[in-house]
């Protein structure tokens, strides 16, 4: 039998904001000491209120148009309870009953839509560490603010799977709603998987594998539990609803507790922060402050860029927005300098941050373009134009600083060619070429080009040889 | 308020509190004593008074404050055994507002463990003794701060009222006590209790010591986003704007066919007429309705004596006294013993060892150290109020109760706005009964539950309201009334308040 997998994955993205959800403390806690950014606030003294970030309520109203949803005009808050030491309230503020952002889509490279269910605002919990006998907690992430992005069970395949989050990512990152520091735990999925018979018209048991936090692991997980939901259901057995963990070591999930034992998070309207109400106008105001997205450079560039270049650049929100910048006639060429180029430099995380101006890029492709440069000198005069010693002074004085710009003059390459062809190690070449040899022009040409210490446009001598040799 | 001067100075002030204070120590009415803070604060607004300089207009002032406010001073311990040892690092926003005018905190008072009760039996550190007989409870949940300011100890005592925890124990101790409209005094800093029903207020002798305190302490604040923005100081302007206009005015009186302009009544007897419709202006007249369901044999009958004579007292200076029919209010109790319980086990979870306050040592594992110190830690009224409060919250229970509750809740809201409709203010009596008898009710949740029937709803509306004298019982037990009002209409509600003294 067949087997149809049916896919919801849940999202906990980390907004960028200066400070936290509830408080006045530095909400960028990486690289500093545990516990150093906790206010009263996130420590739950006694007494202590939350007061709401506007910063963040911007930031969620950004990412719910930067995936087509709905933003409610009027939202709360409430406790989710439980009793763990990474809460020190003894309960997350979250949005159960009325979350900031309504329905949506995410559209996946391939044309596939994803639909978004909801999309919430809430704090995110502290960090414990387990050791033999004890454990240490860390409450710097304590509220940290978070939007959780719920979609629909509106995936078929651990690819999509995996293209699915991937796309978020770049629709956070590209909306400037996070840093999208995967590797610091910025965005964190949970993988909801179920299968069921082809034509089946109920959903299978599904099981939900928490906390991932790679869009590779994401897919990994998937298709590790669509091949192990098989199996059992092959074999006669059941599926158990479950919460299952991941590890990338072993390559497999395994159970964590049941969800016949979940908790009751007892959820209850949270009465010290009032309803968020927000008028039309100022959505519509915080929404035209969304840049361009994947979407929007799709459209621009997907008739001239190769598909693979562009989804590769896509990652790279820098670069898009760069490419976005400059003239269109050289986009096909920056887009294969940054794409082969510049990303196989080792130090291209760096250059990213620093890239050299549109105007510096403007004229290095116009320069290739009049085949001042050759495809060589572009890509050795692009690599100089990062250069801390070099940049600055402009793609031209570089280009001639480099001593690479290409002879174009037909008269001045004449004038070299006449010289070659006079030389006498030149003869035979000459008369192999006239008896029918063709590929002996390349030697040729190579001696033009020694001989002009490499300027010369090697295009325009062959043209000038073969006129020669006729 | 008797401030410091070149002649009675701050520390003279002070040290007579803290002289009373321990004099009336087998009251127990303190958990704590500032000696070394008042004194010193008392030889720096002195210095200053000395050189000339302005001071606060509570310069010197000793005050009592409620061991529910957070300072530095002293342990925030909320009369709970969970919160001993805890210093807080932080200052309450009404503190802050208090001391910055001079008044000078000269001990902790006692309360029910995090307010929960009506009597203060319920303190780790034992019950407050009543002002006037000792065998009696102080009333509570803010029992030390009531018989302090009715010992004369301090000129005024702070408190918190969640259902009645100003009111009640100002009543049983013969004093002024004011619930404010819901959100005039920030809640920053001080142990929450039931947050959207918690507000902060005052106890004292005289109905001008509680406006110069509610002019002081009341404000928004931006680190308590339910405070209303600042209207305290400009209610008699904002008397035209007051929520109690939006309903329509209505000509019906009760009892009285003397035709009335349909004219505004703002700010009482003190404050210039406002005119409405150009017709003609309102004079000092002022309505006020009594709750025909609060007039029944459930309620003391010598209380219900001295609710009819301040009737008359009112009727002879001129003012209407109108009956009201309110029948939501029956459903205050129930609506507010889910709610509020509801609320404390959500805001009591913070409590679990971790951080601060009590840790059990009889733990092994992170389970039982929650266990074993919220076992140890809580007081039985705690734990009783966690209980139900979570099976309220509970899934499967939560529509039938938290959620019924909360509409019960939003009827009771509308129920006082058809009131003030009719009238200007409420009077009322604040519990059935007066203060009882020690032990006679700690161990009948339900009978000390009933206490709070007639002040709940005021919570639950969000509406002010202060507890005013009423004379004595012939066994010589103080009797109070509590005075309503729509919401920010708290200044004309103690200005009116002089009517009735």
């Amino acid at each position: 039998m067949k087997y149809i997998p049916t896919i919801g994955i849940e999202c906990h993205v980390q907004l960028a904001t200066k400070t936290k959800l509830f408080s006045e403390v530095d909400n960028d806690a990486r690289g500093k000491e545990p516990n150093s950014c906790v206010s009263p606030v996130d420590y739950a003294l006694p007494g202590m209120l939350p007061r709401l970030n506007g910063e963040a309520v911007r930031l969620a109203i950004l990412a719910g148009r930067a995936m087509n949803c709905k933003i409610n005009l009027e939202s709360r808050f409430d406790r989710k309870h439980y009793f763990y030491p990474d809460s020190p309230k003894g309960y997350q503020i979250t949005q159960f009953y009325h979350p900031i952002i309504g329905a949506g889509y995410v559209e996946l490279p391939s044309g596939k839509r994803v639909a978004i269910e909801h999309a919430h605002l809430e704090g995110d919990a502290g960090k414990l560490t387990h050791f033999d006998t004890y454990s240490l907690v860390d409450l710097n992430r304590v509220d940290t603010p978070l939007i959780e992005i719920v979609s629909m069970p509106d995936i078929h395949s651990a690819k999509d799977a995996h293209d699915y989050c991937k796309e978020l990512w770049r629709l956070m990152v590209y909306a400037g709603v996070s840093y999208g520091d995967l590797y610091n735990g910025n965005m964190r999925f949970d993988v909801n998987v179920s299968i069921a018979p082809e034509g089946a018209t109920e959903l299978g048991t599904r099981t939900e594998v928490k906390n991932l936090n790679s869009f590779r692991s994401v897919e990994r997980a998937a298709e590790y539990e669509i091949a192990r939901q098989t199996k059992l259901l092959e074999s006669g057995e059941k599926i158990i609803q479950e919460t299952r963990g991941w590890s990338d070591a072993t390559g497999k999930t395994t159970g964590q507790r049941s969800k016949e034992e979940a908790k009751d998070y007892r959820y209850m309207p949270e009465p010290d922060i009032p309803p968020i109400r927000l008028s039309s106008e100022f959505v519509e105001d915080e929404s035209t402050k969304l840049p361009l997205m994947p979407a929007d450079y799709r459209k621009k560039f997907g008739g001239k860029l190769a598909g693979d270049t562009l989804e590769v650049l896509l990652d790279y929100p820098e670069l898009m927005r760069k490419l976005g910048e400059v003239a269109d006639e050289g986009a096909v060429l920056l887009s294969n300098l940054f794409a082969s180029v510049l990303l196989a430099e080792e130090k291209s995380a760096e250059y990213l941050n620093d890239l050299p101006s549109a105007e510096d890029l403007n004229e290095l492709c116009k320069m290739n373009l009049d085949k001042e440069l050759s495809s060589t000198a572009t890509k050795d005069v692009f690599l100089h134009l990062f250069d801390p010693q070099m940049r600055g002074r402009g793609t031209r004085t570089i280009a001639k600083e480099l001593g690479i710009i290409q002879e174009n003059d037909m008269g001045a390459l004449e004038v070299i060619v006449d010289i070659v062809l006079a030389k006498p190690e030149t003869a035979k070449a000459q008369a192999d070429f006239k008896a029918g040899e063709e590929k002996v022009i390349g030697f040729l040409v190579g001696q033009v080009m020694k001989e002009s210490h490499g300027k010369a446009n090697p295009s325009a001598v062959q043209e000038i040889l073969r006129k020669k040799l006729s | 308020m008797k401030t410091a001067n070149k002649k009675v100075t701050a520390t003279r002030l002070v040290k007579d509190a803290l002289e009373k204070a321990k004099h009336f120590e087998d009251y127990h009415i303190f958990t704590f004593l500032n000696e070394e803070g008042a004194l010193k604060k008392a030889k720096e607004i002195d210095a200053r008074i000395a050189r000339g300089e302005k001071v606060g207009r509570l310069a010197g002032v000793p005050y009592a404050l409620k061991d529910n406010f957070l300072s530095p001073e002293g342990e925030t311990t909320a009369s709970a055994h969970i919160l001993e040892g805890f210093t807080s690092p932080v200052t309450a926003t009404a503190v802050e507002k208090l001391e910055a005018e001079g008044a000078i905190m000269i001990g902790r008072t006692n309360l029910d463990a995090f307010a929960h009760g009506s009597s203060t039996e319920n303190s780790y550190y034992g019950p407050t003794l009543n002002s006037h007989d000792r065998a009696r409870v102080a009333g509570g949940s803010s029992g030390g701060s009531a018989v302090a300011v009715a010992l004369d100890i301090v000129e005024f005592a702070t408190g918190t009222d969640t259902g009645g925890s100003i009111r009640q124990p100002a009543s049983f101790n013969g004093i002024y006590g004011f619930k404010p409209t819901y959100g005039t005094i920030s809640r920053y800093g001080v142990v929450a209790m039931a947050s959207s029903l918690d507000c902060i207020g005052f106890f004292t002798r005289t109905p001008e010591d509680m406006d110069l305190l509610m002019s002081i302490a009341s404000g928004q604040d931006p680190k308590d986003m339910t405070t209303l923005p600042d209207y305290y100081n400009e209610a008699v302007a904002s008397a035209k704007l007051d929520d109690s206009r939006l309903a329509p005015a209505r000509p019906f009186a009760f009892g009285n066919s003397r035709p009335k302009g349909r004219a505004l009544r703002g700010s009482g007897a003190h404050s210039a007429p406002v005119v409405a419709d150009g017709l003609e202006p309102s004079n000092s007249c002022t309505r006020i309705g009594i709750v025909k369901e609060f007039d029944n044999d459930s309620v003391d009958t010598e209380i219900r004596e001295a609710l009819k004579e301040k009737c008359e007292l009112l009727k002879s200076k001129g003012h209407e006294v109108v009956g009201l029919e309110m029948p939501t209010l029956k459903y205050a109790l129930a609506a507010y013993y889910i709610i509020q319980p509801a609320e404390v086990a959500s805001n009591l979870s913070r409590h679990d060892g971790i951080r601060y306050g009590f840790r059990s040592e009889n733990s092994t594992d992170l389970d039982g150290l929650y266990e074993h110190t919220r076992d140890e830690g809580f007081m039985s009224e705690n734990k009783r109020r966690i209980m139900t409060g979570n099976f309220v919250l509970s899934s499967g229970f939560y529509d039938a109760y938290f959620l019924k509750a909360a509409k019960a809740r939003t009827l009771i809201v509308q129920e006082y706005e058809k009131a003030f409709s009719k009238c200007d203010f409420i009077l009322s009596p604040v519990s059935p009964n007066p203060a009882f008898k020690l032990g006679e009710k700690v161990n009948d949740p339900v009978a000390m539950y009933l206490e709070d029937l007639m002040s709940v709803s005021l919570n639950l509306a969000g509406v002010p309201g202060l507890a005013i004298p009423a004379g004595k019982t012939k066994a010589g037990l103080p009797v109070g009334l509590q005075l309503v009002g729509p919401r920010r209409s708290d200044k004309r509600l103690i200005e009116f308040a002089k009517e009735l003294a």
